[in-house]
């Protein structure tokens, strides 16, 4: 830490250098999505478009697995709350921390907050001030690459052909059993996967899609929940 | 470039319940601590319903997928995220082929 405040430029570049292992993570998923979108019917603009508004990596994944015709809105509205609900915590833990920036500016910075940006800022919020450079620099830059290569995803999935046949399908399912693992951490995590696994077959075998999501998401709270003992107080299942 | 009006709503949705997680937040602060068995309901929230998603794809697809994601499982506790998937869907692809 200086003393000396630091300028506007450092702090964006201090940002960038930060973010740049999670932006070439992000690359190879967002490509995937923008080919996975296309080959079930949506168009550049509004694959494009969907980064852009929606901005949740787990959450539009899940819906282009959800993806049937007719759309079943409800049922991708819901999945995309479920998801991000997480978002909820992590926002207001982070507020305090740069209630100190503009008010429009925050309303902005916080729709390009992403699990990856999220916990960068929090562990430098740790040491030092959080500056608008810093924090709007690197959410914006989060959020064109993330935009920019779901679109680059929908010009390579057609040359690709279908997705199918090198297995990209299976790609997703690979990146969710890659994020479950992360969250993992404990036995009683290790419970509420088991449970809603369990769940949402059953549930999908029964009543089929997208019940199963609800179904799965309810087993694991119910779960958690019966799991949890006060000796854990502090750790996160 | 096409806008179908059915795929705008669903986007439209789908960012609105994105946002609306975050902004709650924003405006919430510090105010909210939840904790005990409110906390461990919420922590659950992504895992369970990230693993309910695939849950089909793995258990009742086919035994190319049932045993693909028994790779990609094993490949998760030790791999980064780009190697999971790697292994995730070289072994599909395998399988599969053994399977046709």
């Amino acid at each position: 830490m200086s003393d000396v405040p630091a300028s506007p430029a450092s702090e964006f570049r201090d940002g960038l250098v930060e973010l740049l292992p999670a932006m070439v993570a992000a690359a190879p998923i967002a490509l995937l999505y923008g080919a996975v979108a296309t080959g079930k019917g949506l168009s550049p603009l509004e694959v494009t478009l969907s980064s852009a508004l929606i901005f949740a990596g787990g959450a539009q994944l899940a819906a282009i697995e959800l993806w049937t015709v007719p759309v079943p809105i409800a049922a991708l509205v819901l999945s995309t709350f479920l998801i991000n609900a997480r978002y909820i915590l992590m926002s207001a833990s982070l507020a305090p921390k740069v209630a100190h920036l503009s008010f429009g500016g925050r309303l902005i910075g916080f729709h390009v907050l992403a699990d990856e940006n999220w916990a960068l800022a929090e562990r430098r919020a740790a040491s030092r001030r959080i500056t608008a450079a810093y924090f709007f620099g690197s959410g914006a830059v989060f959020w064109v690459n993330w935009v920019a290569w779901s679109w680059a995803g929908t010009v390579l999935g057609p040359l690709l052909g279908d997705p199918r046949r090198f297995g990209a399908d299976f790609a997703f399912t690979a990146i969710f059993i890659g994020l479950v693992a992360g969250f993992v951490t404990t036995s009683r995590a290790g419970l509420v996967v088991v449970a809603s696994a369990a769940a949402a077959t059953a549930a999908h075998l029964a009543l089929g899609s997208p019940w199963h999501v609800l179904a799965g998401a309810f087993a694991g709270m119910a779960a958690a929940v019966l799991a949890w003992r006060p000796d854990a107080e502090g750790e996160t299942a | 470039m096409s806008l179908d009006p059915v795929t705008l709503l669903a986007i439209l949705g789908m960012a609105l319940a994105s946002y609306g997680c975050r902004l709650t937040g924003l405006l919430l602060g510090g105010r909210l601590a939840l904790a005990g068995r409110a906390k461990a309901a919420l922590d659950a929230i992504p895992p369970a319903v990230l693993t309910a998603v695939i849950a089909p794809t793995l258990l009742a697809t086919g035994w190319p997928e049932t045993l693909a994601g028994a790779v990609t499982i094993l490949a998760a506790l030790r791999l980064p995220l780009i190697g999971v998937i790697a292994t995730g869907v070289a072994a599909v692809v395998v399988l599969r082929m053994l399977a046709a």
